[in-house]
């Protein structure tokens, strides 16, 4: 690998084929946009981000379930930040906690089992939303519930998987040619997979770490790769093969499902649910599949799929900012068009 | 009694004492008023209180348009069931506070309400502008350069270390800056705008001042100190430095000319030994940031709460 200054004059003068490369992980996208890259580039290399924020690829009906539990007597509601601005078909856990419902936001999935044992004869229902990274913490947390007996944490899932997102992504008519690996989900699945799909797709796929200079490597090597090959310039910290305990934790307590994505619809195999023996951790996660964009001009389907750069939405920066935003992409603190507006990335489109 | 016992005893001067129902005080012919309503959790933090914070949170706004902090009054609305021995610690620690910044608590007030032992405390402050004195948001020039007086971001890490139980080493900065204002004011510094840097952060401060004045800002991220705890802190959370809270940091935009006798003047000053000049007003709009990489981003206000991002 060159060193940096030549990588950044490489990618700046670039003047060969045009190249599309998704970020697929939100952390990614996050670190692109705040370290400037996409300023960086030549005009023929365009960078996209993917369906990598957990909270904006959340159905409608999703949301709806939970603010109709933290509305529930006795039952709070407990979850990470971001969920709490995310609107369903017309209402956030906000809204809903400013009608008086029971949400609480947490820091650390285990914070509820403390605040459930302080308060047994009230119900806990745990927003229990995330991609391959976060599932492990669950698996841990309902372990947890059984070794301590606890009967008043229920999860209500919307765990997804990333293979299937990724397949159905690169065929729905994008111009992709080459795909940042998401760099948290590979420490769990290992650098393997994205080397089958690289194959099978017959596109690049580099895993890469978060810092800018890592970015920029991984972006000059997939502009070198071609065809289904595959690299790990993350190797300190992803292997080859995965963290194989965080995956036996994971499938001890949950099984691979359908799951639908906001702006994609169902995609099979794409999810993980509570395995049958478990189903009274479960507070109704089945089912939720319904979606509701609530402003019809948002764009937030092709932004996912990266069919679109966030600011060729034309609510992007206008009707739609973090005040206000029209769809969950502008909610997530780790949504794209969250991020190309608080940073001023444009879509080198 | 628990205005004569705990708050009137830490405050004790010949004005408070006089136990009144107004205080009447000397006054200037220009004075600042600035008040301020204080609500943290945990009451106690490492680097402070919520009774330091009350005191540094009201005397920083006054000393931020160029006046002479003198006056604080304080209010407190105690829930049932706190802990007399922490109010008492609370007491102590706004008087020692008020001590250091050079005011007088002249009036205070206590109410009890109903709850489960929270303590939240008003204070309102005076000061005194001198003649000549012209500080404000709107009064940035392009060319002027830009200084902050220390590590961004250690109140903020403070206080979500304390909420989530991360054992770390990070303390609050809180404190009052009258040292590193009246050394600069004593010594001529053409000071055009000046905000101390508080929830929103310095990105948010900036771009009140760019809109104000119709200029925009430049700044360099190499340039911005943070302490290497508080870096790894905000990276693992998700944070951004430019938008995380401070309690005893101010960002000056001063003449060029005068910007290098600042920055000594503030670095050899009481809590601005980490003092760094970080860019200049241009005469684009908005905030832009070179990164460290090299590339180059807009700074935004804080949109949110500020919250760590899940994964």
């Amino acid at each position: 690998m060159p060193d940096i200054n030549e990588i950044k004059d490489y990618l700046r003068n670039y003047d060969g084929e045009k190249q599309v490369i998704m970020e697929v992980c939100g952390t990614h996208t996050a670190s692109i946009s705040e370290n400037g890259i996409a300023d960086m580039l030549s005009p023929k290399i365009r960078l996209i981000s993917g369906p990598g924020c957990p909270v904006c690829v959340t159905v409608a009906s999703y949301i709806d379930r939970l603010t109709e539990l933290s509305l529930t007597a006795d039952t709070t509601v407990v979850t990470f930040g971001d969920m709490l601005r995310v609107r369903g078909s017309e209402y956030s856990l906000r809204d809903a906690a400013a009608q008086g419902a029971s949400v609480r936001m947490i820091y650390s999935p285990f914070e509820i089992i403390k605040m459930a044992k302080e308060q047994p004869d009230k119900q806990f229902v745990f927003a229990a939303v995330g991609f391959e990274t976060t599932t492990p913490a669950y698996a841990l947390l309902v372990e947890q519930l059984i070794k301590d007996k606890i009967k008043n944490i229920r999860l209500l899932t919307a765990l997804k998987t990333m293979p299937e997102a990724i397949r159905t992504v690169y065929k729905s008519g994008t111009e992709i040619t080459g795909f940042l690996a998401p760099g948290h989900v590979s420490v769990i699945t290992g650098h393997s997979l994205f080397e089958k799909l690289a194959w099978e797709l017959n596109v690049p796929f580099v895993t890469s770490g978060f810092r800018g200079a890592e970015l920029l490597a991984a972006v000059y090597a997939l502009v070198k790769l071609s065809g289904g090959r595959s690299l790990n310039l993350y190797p300190s910290v992803v292997t080859y093969e995965g963290n194989a305990t965080a995956q036996e934790t994971v499938n001890r307590y949950f099984t691979p499902c359908d799951a639908a994505w906001r702006g994609m619809g169902i995609i099979k195999g794409s999810g993980m649910r509570l395995r049958d023996e478990y189903a009274e951790f479960d507070a109704g996660s089945h089912e939720l599949t319904q979606d509701k964009i609530f402003n019809g001009a948002c764009c937030c389907g092709d932004v996912i799929c990266g069919r679109k750069s966030p600011d060729e939405c034309p609510m992007f920066g206008k009707s739609c900012t973090p005040d206000t935003p029209q769809g969950a992409c502008m909610v997530s603190t780790e949504g794209s068009c969250f991020h190309y507006y608080i940073n001023g990335r444009k879509g080198n489109y | 009694m628990l205005i004569d016992e705990i708050f009137r005893k830490a405050n004790s001067n010949p004005v408070l004492d006089m136990m009144e129902d107004s205080a009447v005080v000397d006054g200037s012919a220009r004075i600042a008023v600035t008040t301020d309503s204080f609500v943290v959790t945990p009451l106690k933090f490492r680097g402070g209180d919520i009774g330091r914070l009350a005191v540094c949170g009201t005397v920083n706004d006054l000393l931020m348009r160029g006046a002479v902090p003198k006056y604080i009054t304080s209010a407190y609305i105690i829930e049932t069931g706190a802990d007399t021995e922490i109010l008492e610690e609370i007491a102590a620690s706004m008087a020692e506070t008020a001590r250091e910044a050079g005011v007088s608590v002249i009036a205070g007030d206590t109410k009890v309400i109903e709850g489960s032992g929270g303590v939240y405390i008003n204070t309102t402050g005076v000061g005194f502008v001198n003649d000549g004195v012209n500080i404000k948001s709107s009064n940035c020039r392009v060319g002027d350069k830009l200084i902050v007086s220390g590590n961004l971001g250690d109140h903020h890490a403070a206080i979500l270390s304390e909420r989530m139980e991360i054992e770390n080493e990070i303390k609050s900065d809180c404190a009052p800056l009258g040292g590193m204002v009246e050394n600069m004011l004593r010594k001529g510094i053409e000071i055009h705008a000046m905000r101390d840097i508080t929830r929103g952060g310095l990105g948010t401060i900036l771009n009140e001042f760019a809109s104000a004045s119709g200029c925009g800002f430049e700044i360099d991220e190499e340039k911005i100190p943070v302490s290497q705890t508080v870096k790894a802190f905000a990276k693992i959370l998700g944070l951004n430095i430019m938008h995380m809270g401070n309690e005893g940091k101010l960002a000056a935009v001063v003449s060029a000319a005068d910007s290098e006798r600042a920055l000594e003047i503030i670095r050899s000053s009481r809590y601005g030994e980490n003092a760094a000049v970080i860019g200049e007003v241009t005469d684009g709009g908005g905030v832009v940031m070179k990164t460290a990489l090299g590339g180059r981003r807009i700074i935004s206000e804080l949109y949110g709460e500020g919250l760590p991002r899940i994964c």
